[in-house]
């Protein structure tokens, strides 16, 4: 599903990622943990194409595809999914017509018949339901006046809905409470199967209760320092990270 | 003006116009005297130079370089070349249609319940306009050939009514065409009139509205300047809100080479309310200008402006809004908010607010941005497979939803979404 190999990137003159190696293979869902500051989040924005990261080493191959050369629209429609940390507000855009315009220009892609808007809000409104999400939120302008857990679900609602191959989830855990917790774990866990991988980014393991991870890696200034099994997180939360750190020094 | 600075000056713009009045003089409906004054104007003055402060961004050069036919325009062998697919469902509404300035029966459809007359038979120039101060204004009093004069009586609700202007350059010659209209509304009258200006080719429409808002009437005016990408456009609305009446207006410039729209709205009477919002989207080497006055001259009123401007390419946008409050119009409420959206880095805006009050207990607010497309809502969009063109295109759509969101009425809201769906994918 995805290859890394020696990427390093950085943002203006400032190295952050200094030579990854991650494999995520098919069905597999890995998490990557680290310190504030480790790059965690630079990876999820290069992996998803933002512009103002300069990959200045390395490769990525997403099924095969060089994943690097292609435009971020080019990765989504190759079924590559962002869940955003901090998603953005887009007044004067409703929910429901931007994610049904996401959908339909990724099922042109797939050489899937667009969906109009009558089929498109029953699809939507079952996978908002599941997800707990207010009826309302699907009328409403994209995350306008929505709060931190509503943003969160938002993503986890546009990720089921666009189906994608890989999803990469940037601390989708934070701002959120228990209850949304286990929404949002098992919305992600509804997609697991043998074609479909996730790569999620926590600072903490809760979030890893509910989504048991295949792998756990732990970035640290850029590096992966150490990988295992769903158990390095348990001790991870338990030791903290200053052990893994001086362990990589 | 220095009369030395305009005889240094090339030949005065306006002498092909007044060598046109000379021709017609004899044959153009109405009081010879208002003309022929106005004609002393002209010959005085000239056109509008960009030395006058309001005149300051934009230049008629473009237009003083035109050479106009000379003849009289006939109106007959262009309605078989009138789209009016664009008015959709606007199609079953009554509607006047002008063709290069002049009344056609056969394409009009005439409302019941209001009177509507035609300027060329009836040549009624109102009594709001000011041909001494708006030399555009000369020039069409100068030489208005026909317009529509539609009056609602008290109390009437004369529901919807379409006034439509095709234009079209002959054998590749310009035309110009003056229309001189009014619309009056008598005490706790109604109406909606939605207007779109179109054609092909170059010429030059340059119309003069005045518009009466009795007492508690409501008028609701939606423009839509839709015109040929070489043409000019040149309209001047002289609006009188009575008290308690409101009168709720939308312009949409999109066409024409050079555009300009003046609005003089008075708040004659206590409680009245005037909404004079606008969008501008323009590309290529398009310059529109969007310019009101809004006169506070009675207590209690309340004035709200929003304009929107989406510049592509080297267009250029121009918006220049001056709020006028008198000493007598206390617990005067006015707004005004102008923001421009530079999809280009040769787009240009130029925006001159400016409020002048005499009177001491008033609201009055205004603003202004300007900005690219934010990188950060662009990068969300296409991460989620949209393709760029389709981000830009959502993005600058929320952008003027806020302004467009104000016109009530659904059908003509939905003409304003066409058109500005189709700017973007012709742009």
């Amino acid at each position: 599903m995805l290859v890394i190999q020696n990427l390093s990137a950085s943002i203006g003159d400032k190295p952050i990622l200094r030579g990854i190696d991650l494999t995520v293979p098919d069905g597999e869902v890995h998490a990557i943990m680290g310190p504030n500051g480790s790059g965690k989040s630079t990876l999820s924005y290069v992996l998803s194409g933002r512009d103002d990261f300069t990959v200045t080493g390395g490769s990525v191959t997403f099924n095969g595809q060089d994943l690097l050369v292609m435009e971020p629209e080019a990765r989504a429609q190759a079924g590559l999914f962002l869940a955003f940390q901090a998603p953005v507000e887009l007044p004067g855009v409703g929910n429901a017509n931007f994610l049904r315009t996401a959908l339909n220009a990724i099922r042109r892609m797939r050489g899937e018949a667009e969906l109009d808007a009558a089929q498109f809000l029953k699809a939507a409104r079952a996978e908002a339901k599941r997800l707990q999400m207010p009826d309302d939120m699907l009328r409403r302008n994209v995350n306008v006046g929505f709060s931190g857990g509503e943003k969160k679900r938002n993503e986890v609602l546009q990720m089921t809905m666009l189906r994608p191959k890989l999803a990469v989830l940037d601390e989708t855990d934070s701002g959120l409470d228990i209850d949304a917790l286990k929404i949002v774990g098992d919305g992600v866990n509804a997609l697991r199967g043998p074609d479909f991988s996730a790569l999620v980014i926590t600072h903490h393991q809760r979030l890893l209760d509910h989504i048991i991870p295949d792998a756990v890696h732990v970035l640290v200034a850029g590096r992966i320092v150490r990988s295992g099994g769903a158990e390095l997180a348990r001790a991870l939360e338990a030791e903290g990270y200053a052990h893994v750190i001086a362990e990589a020094a | 003006m220095s009369t030395a600075l305009a005889q240094s000056h090339m030949a005065s713009p306006s002498e092909g116009f007044l060598a046109r009045y000379e021709g017609l003089m004899k044959r153009l409906p109405g009081a010879a005297e208002t003309r022929l004054a106005a004609a002393e104007i002209l010959r005085a003055d000239g056109l509008p130079s960009v030395r006058e402060e309001a005149w300051r961004y934009t230049s008629l050069a473009l237009l003083g370089e035109t050479h106009f036919h000379e003849a009289l325009t006939e109106a007959a062998g262009f309605e078989s070349d009138i789209d009016l697919t664009g008015l959709d469902r606007l199609a079953d509404l009554p509607r006047l249609v002008f063709v290069q300035g002049r009344f056609n029966a056969v394409q009009s459809r005439l409302p019941t319940g209001i009177t509507v007359r035609s300027f060329a038979a009836n040549a009624d120039f109102g009594s709001l306009a000011h041909p001494e101060r708006e030399r555009l204004v000369a020039l069409n009093t100068m030489l208005a050939e026909d317009g529509a004069i539609i009056e609602v009586p008290d109390g009437v609700d004369g529901g919807m009514l379409v006034l439509i202007s095709a234009g079209r350059d002959i054998g590749g010659t310009p035309v110009a065409f003056h229309p001189r209209h009014a619309i009056r509304l008598g005490s706790g009258a109604n109406l909606t009139v939605i207007e779109v200006s179109q054609g092909q080719g170059c010429y030059l429409h340059n119309p003069v509205t005045e518009i009466v808002v009795g007492a508690g009437a409501k008028l609701s005016h939606v423009r839509l300047q839709n015109e040929a990408l070489a043409a000019f456009h040149l309209a001047t609305i002289y609006a009188d809100i009575g008290a308690g009446a409101s009168y709720d207006s939308f312009t949409l410039h999109v066409g024409a080479r050079l555009a300009r729209t003046d609005v003089h709205a008075r708040l004659t009477g206590a409680g009245g309310h005037a909404a004079i919002n606008a969008a501008q989207l323009l590309r290529g080497n398009q310059h529109s200008d969007f310019t009101t006055v809004v006169s506070h001259a009675a207590p209690s009123c309340a004035s709200r402006q929003t304009v929107k401007h989406v510049l592509a390419g080297r267009a250029r946008g121009v918006f220049q809004g001056k709020i006028d409050v008198a000493q007598i119009a206390q617990k005067t409420d006015g707004y005004q908010m102008n923001q421009a959206l530079l999809l280009s880095p040769d787009a240009e805006i130029d925006c001159k607010p400016q409020l002048e009050i005499f009177a001491d207990d008033v609201k009055c607010s205004h603003g202004a941005t300007v900005g690219d497309l934010d990188p950060e809502q662009m990068f969300y969009l296409v991460s989620r497979g949209i393709p760029r063109e389709e981000a830009r295109a959502i993005l600058v759509r929320a952008f003027l939803g806020e302004v467009l969101d104000m016109v009530e009425d659904e059908r003509a809201r939905a003409m304003l979404d066409r058109v500005v769906d189709g700017w973007w994918v012709a742009a």
